[in-house]
């Protein structure tokens, strides 16, 4: 079967990446595809953890599932920050740290 | 005494060297010439005891290198060769010392010259009292750096600057042969190189042959012809002779002591030690006659229309180098030494008239603008016509004792049938030389002395005759060239005389020393003749009022082409020197050493660092994205190594990143 929980959890994680590469403009679709990439990862978890009758899978997705959500407040306060001083988020002119 | 014969001249060196300044020029002339006229009477002395009482002394002093079983120390021999040498150097030095006491007096740099000198004195002395080739090297080496700060004595001219780096350089490629050389006696004797072991075991080795490139070639001519090849170069034989006639830049005293007695003869010296080596290689000694007599009738030839008094006596030297090769070449070393000890007299005394003409006329040394000279100089006339009549072989002077018999010896080849055709050669090539010799040797002196005056008359009230000293020296000179031939002839060529056994050997096949004294009188008589008949040519172009010289002006081409000594000096710089020159500054330092080397070595390889350290800058655009981009390629790659490194397409892809980096 194409359509199997796998390919849709790896389309869901290229979709995502994806996102991430080519998105030159909007810092908080960046931070939504990460989102997108914990979930993705999460639910894999889940499926695995089912699919091999074990628990380590599903504790392992808990503990994402806080990590992601601890980790999108501190990249939106840091967010926040950025806006107060430079007044964009446009990820094309984030690039001060040039080599 | 054996030591200090030799170490009495570089006593001489240092004291005048080092504390010339505080000793001045009495103290500085007492203490040379003191120490030369000691150094002489002790070669006297070692002359009676070990040449006519027969004692040959060996002195083993201390080790110089002891490696494995190379072992090499300072050792000095005296033998018959040796102490005659001894004689020449010590007698002529001492002269030349006292002479330059004169002749340089008003030189601000008296002691040094007179240090230079004696160091040469010194280097020469080791050369022939060394009983090894590595000492023998030691001299040979000393003697052309000493030549080299003689003829740069004047260091502030630019030509003697030019003619001493020349005669250096030339000499240096002599002395690579003498190198050679001794590699390859060290190679077959397996590390030893005293002459007296050397010479015992080469009969053993004349069946050695040396292998190269399929070629056999025989070791002992191999050694042989190295040999010559510094024998060329210092006692100036054609090929290396160009550096001779300019080395007259240096003071006259120099010329004495370079061209009559001491560097010169090193060459042939050489050739005479090594008999013993050189006889077993016939090969050798044929090449040996041919240089020998090409330089004796070039060298002649080209004496004739130099018009520079020094110079005329510089290819004088050259020419009568060529017979004592030549007749080295014909396996007749005594001859060849007794040539040697004669004609380091009547040469000395040339140049130092010579010295004594320049010297009262202003320091000029164009013969065209002397003359008359025997009006003011009558006593330096005298010494000098004997100077030139036994340079020319004159009966009963010391030069015809020796020269003739040179002139016999090739004159048996073309009498009888002979192996060597080179005989002939040089039979015919000697007695023109002969010819030309007398004919430069009485033109000299009809420009310097006979001639109509052609200076100023203002000029003339300014000629003097030399001091008593010069005179002196002169006079013990001339005395000697024209006793020593006569007093010396038993001891050198007598017959049936050993003298010779113990210090030169000759192939009994190629002695004919016996065969010489019975030629036919006609053919003994043939150089006498063209010598006379060189002085009557001179005479007639000189004295008489017959313009000969217009009718053959047709040939003035080639008689430029003579003066200009037959252009070996342009043609070397034109294929030797020049190209070199122009290869070492464009191959060797532009292409290679600046180019090449650097670009490979230091300079390219900062230039690579900095291009990948900026292209790996260029990588860091500070866009979040491009970040993350190299964060998964890079995570890609680790995860999946050992699936790729299983597959050939990851040394593809390795490949092509490398050639994407490169592009950039």
């Amino acid at each position: 079967m194409f359509l199997n929980s796998f390919s849709v959890f790896l389309t869901l994680f290229f979709i995502s990446l994806l996102g991430m590469f080519l998105n030159q403009k909007n810092i908080l679709i960046m931070l939504m595809s990460l989102e997108m990439l914990f979930l993705s990862i999460s639910f894999n978890l889940i499926y695995s953890s089912f699919y091999l009758d074990d628990i380590a899978g599903q504790i392992f997705s808990l503990l994402i599932l806080t990590v992601a959500a601890a980790e999108s407040s501190i990249g939106l306060a840091i967010l926040v920050v950025y806006y107060r001083v430079r007044h964009n988020i446009t990820v094309e002119f984030m690039n001060l740290m040039k080599g | 005494m054996y030591l200090l014969v030799i170490f009495l001249p570089l006593f001489s060196s240092i004291s005048l060297g080092f504390f010339g300044r505080w000793i001045g020029f009495y103290g500085g002339s007492f203490i040379s010439v003191l120490c030369l006229l000691l150094s002489f009477i002790f070669s006297i002395l070692i002359f009676f005891e070990v040449s006519l009482n027969g004692h040959i002394v060996y002195l083993n002093t201390f080790n110089w290198i002891i490696s494995d079983n190379i072992n090499i120390s300072w050792n000095f021999l005296f033998d018959n060769l040796t102490t005659s040498m001894l004689l020449i150097v010590t007698f002529i030095s001492l002269i030349v010392h006292i002479y330059s006491l004169d002749y340089m007096k008003l030189d601000p740099h008296f002691q040094r010259f007179n240090s230079f000198l004696s160091i040469f004195t010194f280097f020469m002395l080791i050369l022939v009292t060394s009983g090894n080739l590595l000492q023998l090297f030691f001299g040979w080496e000393g003697v052309g750096l000493a030549s080299y700060l003689l003829i740069n004595f004047w260091f502030t001219r630019l030509a003697a600057n030019k003619a001493a780096l020349k005669a250096l350089i030339v000499n240096r490629i002599g002395d690579l042969g003498v190198l050679f050389a001794i590699l390859l006696l060290l190679q077959i004797f397996e590390g030893t190189l005293d002459f007296s072991t050397i010479f015992v075991l080469i009969p053993l080795s004349n069946s050695y042959l040396i292998t190269l490139f399929s070629y056999d070639l025989h070791y002992l001519s191999l050694i042989s012809f190295f040999l010559i090849i510094g024998a060329i170069g210092k006692s100036a034989q054609l090929g290396l002779h160009t550096w001779l006639p300019d080395a007259m830049e240096g003071p006259t005293p120099v010329s004495a002591l370079i061209h009559a007695a001491t560097m010169v003869t090193a060459g042939v010296f050489l050739i005479i030690r090594f008999s013993p080596l050189i006889e077993f290689s016939s090969f050798m000694l044929n090449f040996l006659t041919l240089i020998g007599a090409f330089t004796a009738f070039f060298a002649a030839f080209t004496g004739i229309f130099q018009h520079d008094i020094k110079k005329v006596i510089a290819y004088s030297t050259c020419s009568q180098l060529g017979y004592m090769i030549f007749c080295c070449g014909l396996s007749h070393y005594n001859i060849s030494l007794f040539h040697l000890f004669n004609h380091a007299f009547f040469k000395a005394l040339l140049f130092l008239s010579a010295g004594s003409v320049i010297h009262s006329i202003n320091d000029e040394q164009d013969m065209r603008r002397m003359g008359s000279l025997i009006l003011f100089l009558p006593i330096t006339y005298s010494l000098m016509l004997i100077g030139s009549l036994a340079l020319t072989g004159f009966p009963f002077l010391s030069g015809f004792y020796s020269k003739d018999i040179i002139l016999e010896i090739t004159n048996l080849f073309r009498n009888h049938n002979l192996p060597s055709i080179f005989g002939i050669l040089a039979c015919w090539l000697g007695i023109l030389a002969a010819f030309f010799t007398s004919f430069y040797s009485f033109r000299l002196i009809y420009l310097t002395f006979l001639n109509n005056i052609n200076k100023t008359r203002i000029s003339t009230k300014t000629i003097f005759e030399s001091s008593g000293l010069t005179i002196l020296t002169l006079s013990l000179l001339a005395i000697c060239s024209i006793f020593v031939g006569y007093l010396f002839k038993e001891f050198f060529l007598g017959l049936g005389i050993d003298c010779w056994i113990n210090t030169i050997f000759i192939w009994p096949e190629n002695y004919f020393f016996l065969e010489s004294e019975f030629l036919d009188t006609g053919l003994k008589w043939l150089p006498f003749i063209f010598t006379l008949f060189g002085f009557c040519l001179a005479t007639l172009l000189n004295l008489s009022t017959f313009k000969f010289i217009n009718f053959i002006r047709f040939a003035n081409p080639f008689f430029f082409l003579i003066n200009k000594k037959w252009f070996f000096d342009f043609i070397f710089n034109k294929v030797f020197v020049y190209p070199l020159l122009t290869f070492g500054y464009l191959i060797s330092y532009k292409n290679l050493d600046k180019g090449f080397i650097e670009l490979s070595g230091p300079f390219g390889l900062s230039i690579l660092i900095k291009k990948i350290s900026n292209f790996i800058i260029v990588l860091q655009t500070g866009q979040i994205t491009h970040y993350i981009f190299y964060l998964f390629v890079s995570l890609f790659f680790i995860l999946n190594f050992f699936v790729l490194m299983t597959t050939n397409i990851f040394n593809l892809i390795i490949i092509f990143f490398m050639a994407i980096f490169y592009i950039i």
